[in-house]
């Protein structure tokens, strides 16, 4: 599974939502994104890449687009 | 001759002065068993009440002055419907309803449309307060408006009549929108609010940040507490997932904020051992049972931080509060919801109904106190009502005391979960799938209810009903698909069966 694979099916987990509604997805905009489901989602990204993400990055993760900015600090390539 | 007589004068004034101010200050010690704290709030005059999001500030005066307001344009003895943000607003309505005649009910400001028609059916109150671009009832007269807000006169037909001891009701499952309220008493919240102040030791430099809504029971025992000490709330709707959250409690120098124990689940996410917030003082917590282990990292962390990391216990139907951990038993009384709080007692009965007087056995917990509410009210027939629990509430969880007089909540009696600090009765989840023609049983646990189905083709139209016609969220539920649901002869679901 490449990288961004990985990235896709955290979000589509975590949330319970399908792959055609990734692409442009704001933290809040739906109700399965709430604080709730972000928290699942830090969960997941972060068991995907083994990784731990900080506290600034959990909160600036707003957006699909945006948290794939962010990972890369975490020496994850997409 | 004029100086020393000036100074006779001076000295009988001062005589008179300092007697004066003792009986003054007897009466007015008299008068605060007599009247409820939300009609003195003009005692704290120019401090600051609430702090919004914005950084607007509202003095306690002001508070006051406009909850009169508000007040003025509603006709004594009405039921008025609060739709709760956590808004100066919202506080202008309810701080009316208070130091008023009328009696309120709070619901979410983002109460699903259908089940907001339903209550509103059931209930036909005279007002309902709410944001001023709701759509809602916007043909009706509108006779008052503050900030954001305005005070709509329905014209429903008042056909029932309100219990005059009758001052707040809130609702027990917020998540499932049944039409059921605990009917609350002056008393109830004066004494709740009295005894919560005493054991957290909360003062008038606290300051409280809003983590929870103000139509939940824990959210509200927060904003009574701290207006009862002349502290200020700091309020908004923002998450701790939010940034906003997070700079506006630096900004503000937040004292003190509440959790149900998915916050704490969030605080761990968010690796809130390494912030560094020094104008915390405490953090409490209540609305379910907080994982032991998450329970201890907690007492553990904030021992490390100087804060104080309070454990606490209670229901809607006991107002807030019925006991509490004292901060210097984190470490001893691991897992404990504590001892119950100042002027209430809590006992434990058996099968039979008698006291269980041993330490380490199991049996249902009765809680006694002033804030044992009236009961329920299922429809506006039921307001007139009076006390049907005289003091006396059966909890309906399952504990057990040790030999210090410690309790310890092990299960419960009634078929409920609390999914992120809100009860969702499990029943009420099943009846309402059921009115979709949906067959179906409700199980699992805490934070993590599973809806059992037979067939995956309405997989989709479950989570789409949830989702949208609830307030559970998304996170807190799957959904199983199994062969049929386990049933007994008489036709009754077989919930151990179910896996």
């Amino acid at each position: 599974m490449t990288n961004l694979e990985k990235y896709n099916k955290a979000f589509m987990e975590a949330l319970g939502i399908t792959e055609d509604k990734l692409a442009g997805l704001e933290y809040n905009t739906i109700p399965e994104w709430d604080s709730v489901g972000h928290m699942q989602l830090i969960a997941a990204i972060e068991d995907a890449f083994d990784i731990m993400i900080d506290t600034d990055d959990i909160i600036d993760l707003s957006s699909y687009e945006k948290g794939k900015e962010l990972i890369a600090k975490y020496e994850v390539e997409l | 001759m004029g100086t020393a007589h000036k100074s006779v004068v001076y000295k009988t004034n001062a005589a008179d002065l300092t007697l004066f101010s003792k009986s003054f200050a007897a009466l007015q010690k008299g008068m605060v068993i007599k009247m409820f704290f939300y009609r003195r709030l003009e005692q704290y005059g120019g401090r600051t009440a609430l702090v919004s999001s914005d950084g607007a500030k509202l003095t306690y005066g002001e508070l006051a002055a406009s909850a009169d307001e508000f007040s003025a344009a509603v006709s004594p003895r009405s039921l008025v419907f609060l739709l709760c943000r956590n808004c100066a607003e919202t506080v202008v309505g309810y701080t009316a309803c208070m130091r008023g005649e009328a009696a309120a009910a709070m619901l979410g400001a983002g109460i699903d449309g259908g089940l907001l028609d339903e209550l509103l059916d059931s209930y036909r109150p005279s007002y309902i307060w709410l944001p001023a671009e709701s759509r809602i009832l916007a043909d009706r007269e509108c006779v008052y408006r503050y900030g954001d807000y305005k005070l709509i006169k329905t014209d429903y037909e008042k056909d029932y009549t309100i219990n005059p001891d009758l001052k707040l009701l809130l609702t027990t499952s917020g998540s499932t929108g049944s039409p059921k309220f605990v009917r609350q008493t002056e008393r109830n919240i004066q004494s709740n609010t009295e005894s919560i102040v005493k054991y957290l030791e909360i003062r008038e430099d606290d300051a409280a940040i809003t983590t929870m809504p103000m139509n939940y029971t824990y959210g509200l025992s927060i904003l009574n507490t701290h207006l009862f000490c002349g502290a200020r709330m700091i309020l908004c709707d923002y998450t701790l997932m939010d940034k906003q959250f997070w700079s506006l409690m630096k900004a503000q120098g937040a004292t003190t904020f509440g959790g149900v124990p998915y916050i704490y689940e969030m605080l761990k996410k968010l690796h809130f051992e390494r912030m560094d917030i020094p104008t915390l003082r405490y953090l409490t917590q209540a609305g379910g049972k907080l994982p032991p282990e998450l329970a201890d990292e907690f007492s553990e962390i904030c021992r490390q931080k100087g804060m104080k990391f309070i454990i606490m216990y209670g229901q809607t139907e006991a107002t807030a509060r019925m006991s509490y951990r004292p901060w210097e038993s984190a470490f001893s009384k691991s897992a404990s919801i504590g001892i119950a709080i100042p002027g209430g007692t809590l006992e434990l009965i058996d099968t039979e109904g008698n006291p269980i007087t041993g330490p380490d056995t199991v049996g249902e917990m009765i809680y006694r106190g002033d804030n044992v509410t009236m009961g329920y009210a299922e429809s506006r027939h039921d307001l007139i009502k009076g006390d049907e629990n005289r003091g006396v509430l059966v909890t309906g969880d399952m504990a057990k005391r040790d030999a210090d007089g410690y309790y310890y909540v092990v299960g419960r009696k009634k078929r409920f979960l609390k999914l992120f600090g809100n009860r969702v009765n499990l029943d009420e989840v099943e009846q309402l799938l059921r009115k979709q023609n949906i067959d179906c049983a409700c199980g699992g646990r805490d934070d993590n209810m599973v809806i059992y189905i037979t067939d995956e083709a309405f997989r989709t139209s479950v989570a789409d009903y949830i989702d949208h016609h609830t307030a559970i969220s998304h996170g807190g539920y799957k959904i199983k698909i199994i062969d049929k649901i386990p049933r007994s002869d008489s036709g009754k679901i077989l919930y151990s069966e179910l896996k």
